[in-house]
């Protein structure tokens, strides 16, 4: 009888992560960005068809990174979430942070447990009603799922996917809170693509949550106004 | 609450009433089916009527109970979506609530799947509804909605009507449902031209809703006292979209200056 072999609990964990990383940093990457009227998502996605970003619920959207099964699973069970959630209390009680919580959960349940890691990065924005000028206060909320239930809020912008940390510091360099759609949009792109490429409405996906909206706040911009705002200057 | 996760075989997919009963939110819609059936009152009067740009839809405001009335402004006409609304009439709880459902079903399939439903789909979808609502309607609580909308793909404004069985039946051009539906319908179907514009449209229905209030004791008329006016919408290509009440009022006195100049037969006047 062969005795199995010894692998240390930090080992594991390592392997885990690293395995779930190498499978996030094989796709594109995405932007999330609080500005004037409302939040920006924008994804590097060639796709017409499977969506990175979508809608959860009346101020709430979710966009994911990584492998599309994954996290298009995730979504739809934030979906369901949301939509239960609203039927059996009030279409006011349904949160953000309630949401990403349980997403939190059961990704940790997943890579502690699970004999893989689901190799997705998610984000839950939500959308504040409040008038742009709070904006700076942070009111409208930014949360960052990793692979491990790893949960971070922001209340600026989030970088999901393989080349998080240059793409942020792009980002940090150019963000403004109160700029207006075009703007923050010329920002997250320049951030995407970095100091040698340019990316164009075709290799982008676009949705806003909108501040002024009075229920439903996700709205996809198609790739005629992408075009139009990333010309405008 | 934990997250609804379901293996791939387990799947409800994009039905939200599905869903709601396999987590146990929603239970299910048979009451008691040997119960000994018990008069429920049902008064209302709902219109739609096909327009050049789409289909105006409306609804009195008045809630019965027996011979009381039991509400004076309650809403009978809503949007189903963006293009589409759905006008209720029956008993008052299991309609809104069916209401509540429907909308709810038709936004969780839209968000779940990534596209709308077709106008077909979604009138199917409120057949399913209803006929699930059978035992209940077998007791009484009978619901009879209308359902009309914009057709995108066709660009044209459509409208369907229902039996409490959850039979479908597409109109072409106006639909009625309550107590006060046949004199809603005849007025309907004198004043009724191919291609009428928004305008006379609105005037239409709600000529056709004062001559119901007026003939029928279960659906209210406008009350210019309280300021309470018809739910009056119009679906388009641009969605559904409510007619405010200052413009409603504004129509019911050119209505009621109408038929007081025009008629005899007033207390205290000679018949000519």
């Amino acid at each position: 009888m062969t005795a199995p072999f010894y692998v240390s609990p930090e080992q594991l964990m390592k392997d885990r992560a690293d395995y779930a990383r190498k499978g996030i940093a094989r796709g594109r990457s995405l932007v999330a960005s609080v500005y004037a009227a409302g939040v920006l998502l924008c994804a590097e996605n060639p796709s017409r068809t499977l969506r990175k970003v979508s809608e959860i619920y009346d101020r709430i959207a979710f966009a994911g990174v990584g492998k599309y099964n994954e996290f298009d699973q995730l979504r739809i069970a934030g979906v369901r979430a949301a939509d239960l959630k609203g039927f059996a209390f009030s279409r006011g009680d349904v949160d953000a942070r309630a949401l990403a919580n349980q997403y939190a959960q059961m990704l940790g349940q997943v890579f502690t447990h699970e004999m893989k890691p689901m190799e997705v990065e998610i984000l839950v924005a939500e959308v504040a009603a409040v008038p742009a000028s709070a904006v700076a206060q942070g009111t409208d909320q930014l949360f960052h799922i990793r692979y491990d239930g790893t949960l971070v809020d922001q209340s600026d912008f989030a970088v999901l996917g393989g080349d998080a940390e240059a793409i942020s510091e792009r980002l940090a360099a150019g963000w403004n809170g109160s700029a207006d759609l075009g703007a923050a949009l010329r920002t997250a792109v320049g951030a995407l693509a970095g100091a040698d490429r340019s990316l164009g409405a075709g290799e982008l996906e676009v949705a806003v949550l909108d501040r002024d909206a009075t229920r439903r706040a996700f709205r996809r911009i198609d790739d005629d106004a992408v075009t139009d705002l990333l010309a405008a200057e | 609450m934990p997250l609804p996760l379901f293996t791939a075989g387990d799947d409800p997919g994009p039905d939200f009433a599905s869903l709601a009963r396999r987590v146990g939110v929603l239970s299910s819609p048979d009451l008691n089916p040997g119960a000994v059936p018990f008069e429920v009152a049902h008064g209302t009067t709902c219109v739609a009527v096909r327009f050049a740009d789409g289909v105006v839809m409306a609804g009195d405001r008045r809630a019965t109970s027996g011979n009381l009335i039991s509400h004076r402004h309650i809403e009978k006409v809503f949007p189903a979506d963006r293009h589409s609304g759905v006008a209720i009439a029956g008993a008052a709880g299991p309609a809104v609530e069916m209401v509540r459902l429907f909308q709810l079903q038709l936004e969780h399939y839209e968000k779940v799947e990534g596209a709308p439903l077709s106008l077909e789909g979604k009138a199917n979808q409120l057949s399913q509804m209803v006929r699930n609502h059978l035992p209940a309607a077998m007791q009484g609580f009978v619901v009879v909605p209308i359902f009309a909308g914009f057709d995108t793909s066709q660009a044209l404004g459509r409208l369907y009507q229902y039996d409490a069985t959850g039979g479908r039946y597409e109109e072409l051009d106006f639909a009625a449902t309550g107590s006060g539906s046949l004199q809603a319908s005849t007025v309907i179907k004198l004043g009724y031209r191919i291609g009428l514009g928004r305008d006379e449209t609105v005037d239409l229905v709600l000529r056709a809703l004062f001559e119901a209030a007026d003939e029928d004791s279960a659906t209210g008329g406008p009350d210019l006292i309280r300021n309470i006016f018809p739910v009056v919408a119009t679906i388009t290509a641009g969605g559904f979209e409510r007619v405010p009440d200052d413009e409603l009022r504004g129509r019911f006195e050119g209505i009621i200056e109408d038929l007081r100049s025009d008629r005899g037969g007033v207390e205290g006047g000679e018949v000519q």
